[in-house]
């Protein structure tokens, strides 16, 4: 079997982490989970955002969701729902908001946080089964957020 | 089939799902003889899942083909192993598992109620535990690494001699609290990818997260042979390797909290068949 998010999914980006994007912990989210500007400071970019959907070792994002822009990416899977025309029916700020921490917008949902480095139980060192070490950082950069939100935006039905 | 999925989305992708790698309709048979219960209706304390399934079923035809004949399923090569170290006499009483328990048949059952209260020593004991119990206290001999070759080998033998008997682990009576903690653990997320067993194993089995075609998480099919790492493994190590996959930090085998999470999870297919060795992917 190849396990579901595999040991390089999620890899760590936080070496990347610049002195103007806002910290994980001090993200504000609305009453409704959206985030109003801009993690990193900087527009995102669509192409960067593209790969980080689809690599094993970043987003993952297709391992769950189902987009068929990405078609030519092998093994779409089908825990969440079809993000085909998304840009269209979510605003940057929510998709946003979605990205950082999706609980905010779902309550209870199984996607994964990928801004947020506190409140979890048991946090590893990446996929080694053991303890973490020192702060935990988070699953993409303020930067490959921005970078995932803008080529979202792309997908209009 | 009957489906008693809650949502109907649900069942959708699961139909969808398995159209293309499995066949959900296959019942198991193995060697033309014995049948393997791999969907029935859910005990009560599970009753959400209406209907619980053996892993068999969401593996592909091919994987689910090599564990219909003995001569195919490449766990049993383990199985010969460990009935020759039954046959060894090894420790300072000079007794071999022979010696006191005769053919390993005489262990048939055992599978199916284990973990399992065990009075004198007061506590929840696996079956490697058991066995451990027998090599240090009877046998004057080694324990066995926990999940360790002889043992995971040995297990596979025990298991083999109850296949096609109804698991049926008890949950009330002493068991109770252990069970209690690993249905807390169960449904308790973890990890920086903060997850639950629940999460994949009751929320999403059907669904498919990347490849990988996600079931129960039952472990009736246990010691299984993973066609991943071409080697026997046992039931705690699998739970490690879930968690380490959520980003999370795993528990030691043989620990209270897998003990208890064994226990649980074993009652949440009771009424399938135990089918160790089984082949997984
Ligand atoms: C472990 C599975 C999983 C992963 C990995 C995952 N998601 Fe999700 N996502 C979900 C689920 C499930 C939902 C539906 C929300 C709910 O109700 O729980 C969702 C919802 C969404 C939505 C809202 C869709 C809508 O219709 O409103 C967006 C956008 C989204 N995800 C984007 C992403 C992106 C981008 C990534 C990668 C960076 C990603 N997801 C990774 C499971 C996942
Ligand atoms: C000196 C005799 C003796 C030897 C040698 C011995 N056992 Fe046992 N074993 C027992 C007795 C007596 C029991 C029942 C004790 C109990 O129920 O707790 C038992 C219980 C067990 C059980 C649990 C059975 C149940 O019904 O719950 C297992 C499994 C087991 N033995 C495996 C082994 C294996 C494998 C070996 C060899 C490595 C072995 N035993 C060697 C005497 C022995
Ligand atoms: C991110 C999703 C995920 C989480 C969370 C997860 N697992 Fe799994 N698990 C899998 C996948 C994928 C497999 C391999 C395919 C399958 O059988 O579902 C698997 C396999 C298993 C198996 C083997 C089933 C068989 O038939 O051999 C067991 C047992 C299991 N998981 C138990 C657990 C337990 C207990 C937990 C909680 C500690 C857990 N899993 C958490 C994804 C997950």
């Amino acid at each position: 079997m190849k396990r579901i998010i595999t040991a390089s999914a999620f890899t760590v980006a936080a070496t990347l982490a610049f002195a103007e994007d806002v910290a994980p912990d001090n993200v504000v989210f609305s009453e409704y989970g959206e985030v109003e500007a801009s993690l990193s400071g900087q527009a995102g970019d669509p192409a960067a955002g593209l790969q980080i959907m689809v690599s094993r070792g970043k987003g993952n994002c297709i391992a769950c969701h189902q987009v068929t822009a990405l078609q030519e990416y092998p093994f779409h899977g089908d825990v969440g729902p079809i993000l085909d025309g998304v840009g269209g029916y979510r605003t940057a700020e929510e998709l946003r908001g979605i990205l950082a921490n999706p609980k905010m917008t779902f309550e209870g949902t199984i996607m994964p946080a990928f801004y947020r480095t506190s409140g979890f139980n048991r946090p590893g060192n990446a996929f080694t089964g053991k303890a973490a070490e020192g702060e935990l950082a988070p699953l993409l950069t303020a930067q490959e957020i921005e970078d995932v939100v803008a080529y979202l935006q792309t997908l209009q039905d | 089939m009957k489906l008693l999925f809650r949502g109907g989305v649900v069942a959708g992708a699961l139909f969808a799902a398995l159209a293309a790698q499995a066949d959900e309709e296959a019942n198991l048979v193995i060697n033309g003889d014995i049948e393997i219960t791999v969907r029935t209706d859910a005990p009560e304390h599970v009753a959400q899942l209406g209907t619980i399934y053996s892993g068999w079923v969401f593996r592909s035809d091919e994987t689910q083909s090599l564990q219909m004949d003995d001569f195919e399923n490449p766990g049993m090569i383990f199985v010969d192993d460990a009935i020759d170290a039954w046959n060894t006499v090894d420790g300072t009483a000079g007794n071999s598992c022979a010696a006191c328990h005769g053919e390993p048949e005489s262990l048939a059952g055992v599978r199916a109620v284990y973990p399992k209260w065990n009075d004198e020593a007061e506590e929840v004991r696996t079956i490697a535990m058991q066995v451990n119990g027998c090599r240090t206290e009877r046998m004057g001999a080694e324990a066995w690494k926990y999940d360790g070759k002889e043992m995971i080998n040995m297990e596979a033998l025990i298991a083999s001699v109850s296949r096609g008997m109804p698991v049926d682990v008890a949950i009330d009576g002493p068991a109770q609290s252990m069970w209690e903690l690993g249905r807390e653990i169960y449904y308790t997320r973890f990890g920086q990818l903060d997850l639950s067993c629940a999460n994949c194993h009751e929320d999403n089995y059907g669904n498919n997260i990347r490849s990988d075609h996600l079931s129960q998480g039952q472990i009736n099919g246990f010691p299984t042979y993973r066609l991943k790492n071409a080697q026997l493994n046992g039931v705690q190590s699998r739970f490690r390797g879930c968690i380490r996959d959520t980003r999370g930090e795993t528990y030691g085998v043989g620990v209270e909290e897998l003990i208890a999470l064994e226990l649980y999870v074993a009652s949440r297919g009771n009424g399938l068949s135990v089918e160790g060795p089984s082949v997984r992917n």
